[in-house]
């Protein structure tokens, strides 16, 4: 479990550290893709302005990343339907499972967030365990028993216990920004282009660069995005089934989930690894052909429900290194 | 010669610092059982307070099952006196007797068994009664953590000379029923 929460903190650095690094050369290439061999100041520039940038937008997705994760996916706080009467029972039946499930992984209570949509799915954001959050969907809240519920929310409740809800939300904001930069970066290429008049072979070959840079930023982000969830699924489903210490709860919830035909309405490329179950791709997700697996941000839920049969009676706390690569 | 001293003075203060980390950790283990210990406390007090309410509630139409209410009431004071982990745990036992009781005699009254607040105070009640399970669960973890930490080689030398040594109880239910199988027939 510790070996985990470091193993964590430090792929967060790292990621900051490559995020960094990155959208500095962004920066100076498009320096040097606009200024041409006229102004090859404009490199430098563009070296101190995404420097600015990088650094501004690591400390906001430290910071702030939670706020955008729950803004985006559209949840609200529980609060608003405990005044409900007809959501009343639900919200406090979710918000008790919530305080009873951090009691047993010894953290502080996270905040429960509520998504107003029929699909059942859960995510878990913060930085910490002292800065946290679940949210739901109304679907998933309807759609639960108790068990059912507890194993849902023990299982959000190792990601938070882990730390992998730094990972996973800072992911959000610093892919997310990445695909951002290259989108504008093509964009304004192909002005700045257009402009110049392309002279000399030094500005072809900037241009090169430039495109290849652009057309790769998006899918390395992706792959990063994809490296960070699917093991640590199966992962938090283990150590989530030993904090409710009944593997069958979160098993029947997959199941659940993997059988309902509703699409996640707020879920979005740069979020979807976020959720407990994939938001997107359902049909396509349903095993099938080898190269959509390998760009699904789950393991597929007919192989967790297994792995947690396995489980039943067999309480270890299970390490990084016993769980099996796929 | 200098080099052969700071080797050796090099070496004892790693050994110390390895000591130093060593009771550390033994300390932080035990301040995460007391904890954990009190986090039940917190729950048992939090229905200790739900519990006169759903009384009262209850007592609104059912005022004639005297009994019941004494029974609960008797349980509450039980568990507010007990001392020790056994103790607590047998209080425990005769609170959710008592409480079944009490459910048992509401399902007599529809009109009680639609009320809002009695709906609210038995949601309460059961999100309550998982907490307290959870959290003994949770000190059960820590123990065993901790018995684990200080059990171990070397630390268990450090653990012998420092005061590390008090059993800590596990919790275990000390109803004769909870142990049993319950029987469930269809009649």
């Amino acid at each position: 479990m510790y070996e985990q929460i470091s193993a964590n903190k430090w792929k967060s650095g790292l990621m900051m550290a490559f995020f960094f690094a990155f959208v500095v050369a962004l920066g100076y290439i498009i320096g040097l893709a606009m200024g041409g061999t006229d102004h090859p100041q404009y490199a430098l520039i563009g070296l101190g302005i995404a420097f600015a940038i990088a650094m501004l937008m690591n400390v906001f997705s430290y910071y702030r990343s939670d706020k955008v994760a729950l803004s985006i996916s559209g949840a609200q706080p529980l609060e608003a339907y405990l005044n409900d009467p007809s959501w009343r029972h639900i919200a406090m039946r979710f918000d008790n499972t919530v305080e009873g499930l951090a009691i047993a992984a010894g953290v502080p209570k996270p905040v429960p967030y509520i998504i107003f949509d029929p699909a059942p799915n859960a995510f878990a954001t913060g930085r910490n365990p002292e800065h946290s959050a679940v949210a739901a969907t109304t679907g998933l809240l309807t759609m639960m028993n108790d068990q059912e519920l507890e194993g849902v929310v023990g299982h959000e409740m190792s990601h938070i216990k882990n730390y992998d809800i730094l990972l996973q939300t800072m992911t959000i904001v610093l892919v997310g920004t990445v695909i951002m930069l290259s989108d504008i970066f093509l964009r304004t290429f192909w002005l700045g282009d257009h402009d110049s008049g392309g002279n000399g072979e030094g500005q072809l070959i900037m241009m090169v660069i430039a495109i290849v840079f652009a057309i790769l930023a998006p899918i390395i982000a992706m792959l990063i995005q994809l490296a960070i969830s699917r093991r640590r699924e199966y992962l938090a489903d283990a150590n989530g089934a030993l904090l409710t210490r009944y593997p069958p709860g979160l098993a029947s919830a997959l199941q659940k989930i993997g059988g309902d035909a509703h699409q996640l309405r707020r879920a979005n490329k740069a979020t979807a690894h976020m959720y407990i179950a994939q938001p997107l791709n359902r049909d396509k997700g349903k095993r099938g052909s080898r190269l959509n697996g390998l760009f699904d941000t789950h393991p597929p839920i007919e192989d967790r429900i297994r792995r947690l049969d396995q489980m039943t009676g067999n309480f270890q706390e299970v390490q990084p290194g016993s769980v099996p690569a796929q | 010669m200098v080099w052969v001293i700071v080797a050796i003075v090099v070496v004892v203060l790693l050994f110390i610092g390895f000591l130093i980390a060593l009771f550390n950790r033994l300390v932080r283990y035990r301040n995460r059982v007391d904890n954990a210990w009190h986090q039940i406390d917190v729950q048992l007090n939090r229905r200790a307070d739900l519990i006169p309410n759903l009384v009262e509630t209850v007592k609104g139409y059912a005022a004639h099952e005297r009994g019941t209410f004494e029974a609960v009431t008797q349980a509450r004071s039980a568990i507010m006196n007990a001392k020790s982990v056994g103790e607590s745990a047998q209080a425990e036992g005769m609170m959710g007797q008592a409480l079944k009781s009490l459910f048992a005699v509401a399902e007599a009254y529809p009109d009680l068994k639609a009320n809002q607040n009695f709906l609210a105070l038995q949601e309460e009640l059961s999100g309550t009664e998982n907490k307290i399970a959870y959290a003994r669960q949770f000190y059960n973890d820590s123990v065993m953590a901790y018995d684990i930490a200080r059990q171990k080689f070397p630390a268990n030398i450090i653990a012998g000379m420092f005061n590390f040594k008090e059993q800590r109880e596990y919790f275990e239910p000390e109803t004769p029923a909870a142990r049993e199988v319950p029987k469930v027939s269809f009649t």
